[in-house]
Order: C-alpha cells, then structure tokens, then sequence
C-alpha cells in the first residue's frame, strides 16, 4: 500500500518536473504559422477586408475563418500565394481582380483639408493646409483608405491604363 | 545506323522560303510621305525623352528625343520639316495600345544636319566609338533592338572573343538582310571592324543561310584581305537566326539557361546593325531609315525598300504601288515570329524588317483541336523543352509548373505551334504565361515597397510621437524651473 502509494507519487512528480522542463525549452511563442502569413500580406494596414490589420486579418485566414481572396491589394499573386501555403484548392474566378487603382485628386475639388494624407498608410498623398494635395503615383497602393475622409469628394480611384509593356497576351480559348 | 541519329540535332523546321522573287528585285527607294510619326520607344529599354517642341523646324538626322536611362535610345528625325504633334498614337502592336510619339510634316527638302564624323575611329578609344554609335541611336536591327553601344559596351567588358554577325535571315519571306549583304557588302564589314575595335573581340565570324548564294559571295568578296573576318555559309533551317542557335553552329560553345551569350565570350550582331555602326561613326548618319522587305500574296510590288522610320504602314503601302488583292492580315516582321498588326495606320519602326500581307487563302485559318501528345513539337523546339506538356500546365492556370519545365527559355520561335498536327495555338499559351509570371512578379515587388513605405510611415509616426513627448517634457521642465524661480525671486525681490 505504501509502495503504491509512494511509487505513484514519485512517478506523478518526475513526469509533472519533466513535462514543465520541456514547457520552458520547446516553448511555442505566438503562432509561427500565423506569422508568416502575416509576412506574405502587402502590410498596409488598409483594412479593406473589413478586419482591422494585416495582423489581425493573417490569424483569421490561418484559422480558415477568412478566405485567402479576402485581400483586394494582393490581388491574384497573393489569393495564389495564400492557397499553396494552406494548401486549398482556389478557383480564380472569384477573386475579385479590379486591376490595378489609383487614388488621384481633383484640383478643382481639393480645398486642403489634409484629412487624407492622415490616413495614407503608406504616406502617399503630399499636400499642406489649404493647398492642393496630390497623390505620388509610385507610393500609392490603391488601398483606398483615404477616399471615404474626402470631405468634397476630390479623391476618386482611378483604373491604371493598361501601358503596352505590360500588356499581356490572353490565354487561348480551350480547344 | 538508325542509332547514329540519336546524337543528330533535329531542332527546327524547314518551311518553303518565300523569298523570292522579292530578294532578287533590286532595292527601291519610295518618295516621302506626307506625314511620319516616329515613336519614342523603338527599343528595349526607357523610352525616349522629346527635346523638341511642337512647330519646331528639324534637320534631317537631328535629335528628336533624347535617351534616358542606363538602357535607351535616342530618336532622330527621318528627314527634315516641321514638329507638327507630339502625342499618343496606336502602337505597332498585335495589343493596339497607345504609344507616345513625334509627328514630323517633311518640308520635301530632305536636309542633312552637318555629320559629325570621327575622322579616324580606329586610333580613337573603343569608348568613343561606342558613343557615336549610342548619339546615333543605333539598336539591334535583328528584331531584338537591344541599343548597340550597351550591347558593344558588355562585350568590351566580359572580354568576348568572338564577334558573331548575323546575316542567316532564317523567317520565310523577309530578305532586307539578303539585300544589304549583296549591295552593301564593304559597309558591312566595315561596321564589323569597328565593331571588332569597340569589343576588343580577336574574330568575327558571319553567318549566312545557304539559300542566299549571292549574298555569300559578295561578302566573300569583301572579306577579302580581312584575315580576322570569317564569312560561313550554315545551312538554312528556321531558327538558324536564332542567336544560342548560330552560336553553336559557328563556334560549337553552347549558352547555359541562366546566362548570356557575352559569358561564353560571344556577342551577336545583326549585318543591318553592322551596317548601322558603319553609318554612324564614318559618315556621322544616325540610324533614320533602313531596308524593309514589302512580301506576301497581297503585295502587288513584293521586294525591299529603303524606308524612313515613321513612314505608316498604309503610306509604305500605297507608295509601293498598293495591294494586289484584298489583304486578310497584316503582319510587321516575318511570318514566324512577327506581330500581328491591328490596321495599317502604324508607323514602322527601327526593328521592322518588312511588312507583309497576307490573302485570306494564304492565311490558312484552321480550329485547334485536342492535343493528341504526339511529341512532334519536342522534335522540332530548338531550346529541347517540351512544348506540349508546358501548354497543358498553361492551360490549367498551373505557371510555376510550367516555368519549372523551362518556360523561361522559350524563345517563341514558333517552331511548336508551325508542325503542331492539332493546330494548338502553343506560343500563345507561352506568350501569355510569360507575360502573366512578370505581371505577378511585379505586384510582389510592389508588395514589398508597400511594406516599407508602411514601416517607414510607423517609423516617422512613432518619431514624431517620441519627439513632441520630449518637446512637452522640455516645456514642462522649464514650466517648474520658472516657477521655482519665480517662488524664489520675489523673496529676493524683498530682500532688495
């Protein structure tokens, strides 16, 4: 009875010593998973996918609660991405590709309110008090954070012209 | 013997040449047309930047356009007359996309700038050589129209030992290069010395297709007494033109994947840029016009023009005696790797070696059917990749995989697509996952900028934080030593 008692005690004692040993080695800090989904994000904060961050955005995909087409920055590259590292299966039709977009300014709309270039997440938008602001073309992501802070509507996005170097050629239609 | 043939090559194809009576039709020189319209971008590279304003008045061979950039080309007016529009105009290209460009009305008079000429190149530096060949606005005229002082500049760099001109012209139909090596045989090889000169290459060697005798024994003839000149008939087979091709066939190296021709100590030129080099640095002419092949079943006057760039299409046409019948379509460049054109309202440019047009009986128009996995188009791709499998990945959207099979070294040659037996439409499967893969590779490096520009505006963000809390620190600092200050002083101020 004693011995029993004894030898469970001990063996309770040894595995709890050993299972809180390896809790400190192997210890797991945040969700490398979600991390580098978090990495492959285009990191602009813009919360076009309705949730508040890149951040918080990668941990809804990881868990499988969004989908990876969520991302209208990312565009095709990124759902593409997403898929091969969770290892779904895409159907490209329901990416919502608008192609690429610009914000741009109306000079004629613009009073100066630098409401938006509060907003930029990439501080593409240069202007001061009661000038006319502007958009630099290569730092705007087309996020369109800062289109509903227009107080005069002056900032609409704009489709970027297809340019012929990189036009591409269609894919044939099947036989 | 049947084994034998295992170690033969069996790359390319042998399509009927077309070539004549077109090449053997001496070379006509059409009046100039009421309007050209040169574009800015007719090379690899940055587009030009205008240096003329509209109504301004230009000499023949004048500056237009500027380069700007490591890689580019400068612009130079075809002949001389008045700047009349500098805009947008269609673009020769199977896309019809809008391209920027300067539109000269020619004043008839066709006046040269003073050439400025280098007296003596070959005592002079390979650098300076280059350079008049980079203000002459010279560009690869094989098609690639990569700028040639680049291209001379990279050799002179990796140390190439042998200079490879171009002269096989393997596309059926074309014959403009056929036509230069007959009668300006002593300008090319003169281009080819001083491009010897710019490269420091020991050798050239120029490669000429069999099926153009003539063109053969004139530079034969030239080459005479020019020990480091090489003159060598290959045979004809498409896509002997090729430059991994014809560099194999001259001087058995072979080019890896991954890397250039100037790293096995080659450099390819075309005879038309020879001919170019020659024109700018001895007789000061920038490039402003070249020879072009006018060929196929529609034509009425099929043969080879020298024509200014700028000239449209439509015009060339018409000024050639016009088409012979209705024309089904309308090709820039050869039959095989050529681009479709929209209409004819597009300029020709510095890397148009001929327009052709076609009839609709000769334009076969025939429904793709399923592929049948024959094989016949591994057989016949030049690079040894394996065009059917490449198309299968394409077509379920599956581009990596496809660019792991060597999508990347896929020349679009159109070998595959010309012996397919179910007529599969195989380049454009290629033409459009390439451009597809670089679309994607630019959005993620937009990707990456966008992180930083992010990370770069938390940076500032927290910046600007930090310093008005120590700005605040600051004042709050001198608040309180004022007010001790002021709690002292008016003791003191009692005192005295």
């Amino acid at each position: 009875m004693i011995a029993a008692i004894f030898s469970l005690t001990v063996l309770g004692v040894a595995l709890g010593l050993m299972l809180g040993v390896a809790d400190r080695i192997f210890a797991v800090e945040g969700n490398p998973f979600i991390a580098e989904i978090e990495a492959m994000m285009p990191g602009s904060q813009c919360g076009q996918c309705g949730y508040p961050g890149c951040a918080v955005a990668a941990k809804a995909i990881a868990e499988r609660e969004a989908s990876v087409t969520i991302c209208p920055p990312g565009g095709k590259a990124l759902a593409q991405s997403l898929a091969a590292r969770l290892g779904v299966s895409l159907d490209m039709s329901e990416v919502k590709d608008t192609g690429p977009q610009l914000a741009a300014v109306a000079e004629d709309l613009c009073i100066g309110c630098c409401r938006c270039l509060k907003v930029c997440p990439t501080d593409a938008v240069v202007g001061a008090a009661k000038q006319i602001h502007n958009v630099l073309r290569e730092a705007c992501t087309g996020c369109g954070s800062c289109i509903e802070k227009c107080p005069t509507e002056a900032l609409t996005m704009k489709p970027v012209p297809v340019a012929l170097q990189h036009w591409v050629w269609p894919k044939p239609l099947a036989a | 013997m049947a084994f034998l043939d295992l170690f033969k090559s069996h790359w390319g194809v042998h399509p009927q040449d077309h070539k004549r009576p077109a090449a053997d039709v001496p070379v006509r020189r059409l009046p100039l047309s009421s309007r050209l319209t040169i574009p800015l971008s007719q090379h690899v590279g940055a587009s030009a930047r205008p240096r003329v304003l509209v109504g301004q008045k230009v000499l023949k061979g004048e500056c237009l356009a500027e380069a700007q950039g490591n890689i580019s080309a400068p612009i130079h007016a075809p002949t001389s007359g008045t700047v009349v529009a500098i805009g947008e105009i269609t673009a020769p290209h199977p896309s019809g996309l809008p391209m920027l460009a300067v539109t000269l009305e020619p004043d008839g008079e066709d006046r040269w700038t003073e050439p400025d000429v280098l007296t003596d190149p070959f005592s002079e530096s390979p650098q300076a050589v280059a350079k008049k060949v980079a203000e002459a606005g010279v560009v690869g005229l094989g098609g690639a129209t990569f700028p040639s002082a680049v291209k001379l500049a990279l050799g002179l760099r990796s140390k190439v030992d042998t200079l490879i001109i171009n002269g096989s012209e393997c596309e059926p139909y074309l014959s403009c290069d056929d036509r230069l090596m007959r009668d300006r045989a002593a300008d090319i090889l003169s281009g080819v010395r001083l491009m010897l000169h710019t490269t420091g290459a020991r050798e050239a060697r120029v490669g000429i297709e069999d099926n153009k005798p003539e063109a053969i024994k004139a530079m034969f003839d030239a080459a005479r007494g020019f020990g480091q000149i090489r003159i060598m008939p290959v045979p004809a087979r498409y896509p002997m033109g090729s430059d991994r091709q014809l560099i194999v066939e001259l001087t058995g190296r072979e080019v890896p994947s991954d890397s250039r021709a100037a790293d096995v100590g080659v450099l390819v030129n075309n005879v038309g840029t020879a001919h170019a080099v020659h024109q700018a640095v001895m007789l000061g002419r920038p490039l402003v016009s070249r020879l072009m092949t006018l060929n196929g079943g529609a034509m009425a006057y099929p043969g080879n023009y020298e024509v200014p760039i700028g000239t449209l299409v439509s015009d060339f046409v018409e000024l050639s005696g016009g088409f012979s019948a209705a024309p089904a379509r309308l090709i820039m460049g050869g039959p095989m790797m050529g681009n479709v054109l929209p209409h004819a309202r597009v300029p020709v440019v510095k890397g148009t070696a001929g327009i052709l047009a076609f009839t609709a009986a000769e334009v076969e128009e025939v429904e793709s059917r399923h592929c049948i996995r024959c094989g016949t188009c591994i057989r016949a791709c030049p690079m040894g990749l394996m065009p059917l499998e490449m198309a299968a990945h394409i077509r379920a959207d599956r581009l990596e995989d496809a660019a792991k099979l060597g999508l990347t070294d896929c020349i679009a040659c159109g070998c595959c697509a010309y012996v397919c037996p179910s007529r599969i439409p195989l380049v454009q499967y290629f033409y459009h996952a390439k451009g597809e893969l670089s679309a994607r590779e630019r959005s993620k490096l937009r990707q990456e900028a966008t992180r930083k520009m992010a990370a770069q505006r938390q940076d500032r963000l927290d910046r600007e934080a930090r310093e008005k809390a120590e700005i605040a620190a600051k004042r709050k600092a001198e608040r309180e030593a004022a007010k001790a200050a002021a709690a002292k002083q008016p003791g003191a101020g009692v005192e005295a």
